[in-house]
């Protein structure tokens, strides 16, 4: 219809190149940072005896969800090992954990100011928007272009992908909370910082917890993309599967996907849900 | 000669007891939210009302040029319908709210010029934070722990934290419960909560938004009752919301009413019952029943005439026929009442000479009813209705300050708030019972009125 055409194209690529070189050092410090977090873990994970693995993390969600939650992760476990693929499995974990941290780390007190801020608020919504509703695997060029390829670039997309429903949560959450348990706060002198620890976050907890559950779950489904970028784990045996045309094989690597899922769903729904049962 | 009760006399203003310290003192306060409040303040200092504020600028007016002093350990009622800004006005006190302009002087220090540091210092020596209408205690946090939180903020160290809640807690009698979260709780229960949670503090003022409204009457009662149990103990400096006027009659020392971000009137209980400042609190006060309110030391006249034991009876009679009395009260030299003695019985025992000159005989007097100053009404209408004879009202210690006679009672009770304050001095002077100030048959024959 016109000649011109919009280079929105050409204007993205560029900036994508040029920070790519500017911020390099940056960049290259922050990958060797998530690769030194997920190695660790990887480490401390493949250290113990796999059994021993096995039992402390189905213990763990015993404790957390209850016993039921517990047999299951035991069951689980044991199945994935028995498959053979545990390994992917630890990676995929070690790659989640790392993403789930950096996510809350950042998630949570941007949802803080938000909540403090319309103004902040005014500017996330739309830039969550964004994140949330961009494809995925779009992130995953710039990623790799900035990490190269592995699990870093699949820690950031993941990143990116699953931010946003515990920013919007916690916002909320704390949005929501009373006007009256606010003033007490103020009337008995607290400072903001108490007021937040000891009235705001407490009551705001099931909504953060519910944040943290989304995020999770975004993160996860983030998995098998970033096997796209080389990052190894089920994502990857998920991908082989595909690239061979082996049902079986994709089968068994998304079954594995699907009880990590599970269990890690019920372990913070549960935490959320006990906490606020308090209330 | 017929027996009517003494003439009545111009109540003497009681004198002004000498001003007992402010604790709180609000000068020209306004709160406007919205933009631009300085035209808003301009057109309510020119008279505008709320709602002209509101149609013509937009801006939400909370409170509009209020002036008022606290007195320390007294219970200050802010009473109104929802919208006339009470509940803002408490907020301003402690800077809840951001006045807009004006100043709020808490023991000699303008609070409206602290810095958020030095007013979270404020906050915390001074006001015993706040209780709020739906309790806004803690969900997460135990009795024990929600009690404390006051004091938790404020860096006490956990084991006088724990022994000061703990007090706190068996002060509002929620003794046993300290363990259990708010859920476990009656609505009932948990305002003691919030009540205990301010007292735990042990601040000086206490500010209370509506703090029982929430509550089902019986408990509201039966809160109020401790309330005012609580306060003759603590001598806290109360300042408590309510739309309720029973419960501002009940609870307050004085009482300020506020319509449309303004205060109408300041007074005690039976200044507002008795002398309305306006229609608006007129209406407000009409459907009140007086005999809770009103007290003896309210409708209680001067005493015209007293006599003494070693008057004799003919000086006796004198005393009371110079004051056109038919009766009079005999006090002993610290006016304790020893008795009321009549005209009749006295000149008849004259006439047959059966008593001396020299002393009233104790047997020609009646036993007087006595009550203090403080007698509620209701109360007065027992005694008074039992005999003929006047009800001698005292003070605490013992000494006569004034009778009340039925007629009073009646018109204390009749007078319809303000309605009829126009036509007062025709309806009644012109009554036979002369109710309130009336000067047209007192005064003229010289009689010494102590």
């Amino acid at each position: 219809m016109f000649e011109f055409r919009i280079p929105i194209r050409d204007v993205v690529s560029n900036i994508v190149e040029y920070l790519r070189d500017a911020l390099a050092p940056v960049f290259d410090g922050f990958a060797g940072a998530v690769d030194t977090l997920i190695s660790a873990m990887l480490t401390a994970f493949q250290w113990a005896p796999v059994p021993v693995v096995i039992g402390a993390f189905a213990l763990l969600a015993a404790l957390l969800a209850g016993w039921r939650v517990g047999l299951f992760a035991l069951l689980g476990l044991l199945l994935v090992e028995n498959i053979g693929l545990w390994n992917p499995f630890l990676q995929t974990l070690a790659l989640v954990v790392a993403a789930q941290v950096l996510i809350t780390l950042v998630g949570v007190p941007l949802g803080i100011i938000a909540a403090r801020s319309d103004a902040v608020e005014g500017v996330l919504r739309p830039i969550l928007d964004f994140m949330q509703t961009m494809p995925a695997f779009v992130y995953l060029i710039p990623a790799v272009m900035f990490f190269g390829i592995g699990l870093v670039p699949g820690v950031v997309a993941t990143f990116v992908f699953a931010i946003p429903p515990l920013v919007r949560l916690v916002n909320l959450g704390i949005r929501q909370v009373p006007q009256d348990l606010v003033e007490a706060a103020d009337a008995f002198g607290s400072t903001s910082w108490q007021r937040l620890v000891k009235v705001e976050m407490p009551v705001a907890r099931p909504s953060i917890m519910a944040g943290l559950n989304q995020s999770i779950m975004l993160n996860l489904s983030m998995v098998v993309i970033a096997g796209m970028i080389g990052a190894r784990g089920l994502g990857a045996e998920v991908l082989r599967g595909i690239q061979r045309l082996n049902v079986g094989q994709g089968f068994e690597a998304g079954l594995a996907v699907v009880i990590m899922a599970i269990v890690l769903d019920r372990v913070t729904a549960s935490v959320g849900r006990r906490r606020s049962q308090q209330a | 000669m017929e027996i009517r009760p003494p003439p009545t006399e111009q109540p003497a203003t009681a004198p002004n007891p000498p001003d007992p310290t402010t604790k709180l003192s609000v000068r020209g306060l306004y709160k406007v939210f919205g933009p631009e409040p300085g035209k808003a303040i301009s057109m309510l200092e020119n008279g505008a009302t709320k709602a002209e504020v509101q149609e013509r600028l937009g801006n939400a007016v909370g409170v509009a040029h209020v002036d008022l002093d606290v007195r320390t350990a007294e219970t200050f009622v802010l009473m109104g319908l929802s919208g006339s800004g009470k509940s803002t006005l408490l907020r301003l006190l402690n800077r809840l709210h951001e006045p807009t302009r004006g100043s709020i002087v808490v023991d000699d220090v303008d609070i409206t010029e602290l810095s958020r540091r030095e007013l979270l210092e404020v906050r915390r020596q001074k006001f015993s934070g706040m209780v709020f209408q739906q309790f806004a205690i803690l969900p997460h946090r135990t009795v024990l722990d929600n009690v404390g939180y006051g004091l938790e903020v404020q860096g006490t160290p956990e084991i006088e934290r724990r022994d000061k809640a703990q007090s706190a807690i068996e002060l509002v009698g929620l003794a046993g419960w300290e363990r259990s979260y708010p859920r476990e709780l009656s609505g009932g229960m948990q305002q003691r909560v919030g009540l205990a949670r301010a007292l735990a503090v042990d601040a000086d003022i206490l500010l209370m938004d509506e703090a029982f409204s929430a509550l089902d009457p019986l408990i509201r009662r039966e809160m109020q009752d401790e309330l005012i149990d609580l306060q003759t103990r603590m001598r806290k400096t109360i300042v408590f919301v309510t739309h309720d006027l029973d419960e501002a009659l009940r609870l307050g020392d004085r009482i300020a009413i506020m319509k449309d971000a303004r205060v109408v009137q300041v007074g005690t209980p039976e200044e507002v019952i008795t002398e309305p400042a306006d229609d608006y609190v007129a209406a407000f006060v009409e459907g009140v029943d007086r005999s809770d309110v009103l007290t003896a030391g309210s409708i209680m006249q001067p005493v015209k005439e007293t006599a003494r034991l070693q008057d004799g009876p003919q000086t006796a009679l004198n005393k009371m026929r110079r004051a056109g009395i038919s009766g009079v009260l005999v006090v002993d030299a610290e006016r304790k009442v020893l008795g009321y003695l009549r005209s009749e019985p006295l000149v008849a025992a004259l006439r047959e000479g059966a008593v001396g000159q020299e002393r009233i005989h104790g047997d020609l007097m009646e036993s007087a009813p006595i009550v203090g100053m403080d007698t509620p009404l209701h109360e007065v209408i027992g005694v008074a209705s039992e005999g003929s004879t006047p009800v001698a009202v005292t003070d605490a210690a013992g000494r006569l300050r004034g009778v009340v006679v039925k007629g009073a009672i009646l018109a204390a009770l009749a007078r319809p708030g303000r309605n009829g304050a126009e036509d007062r001095t025709d309806t009644q002077s012109s009554d036979s019972l002369p109710p309130r100030p009336s000067t047209s048959d007192i005064g003229r024959d010289g009689g010494r009125h102590v």
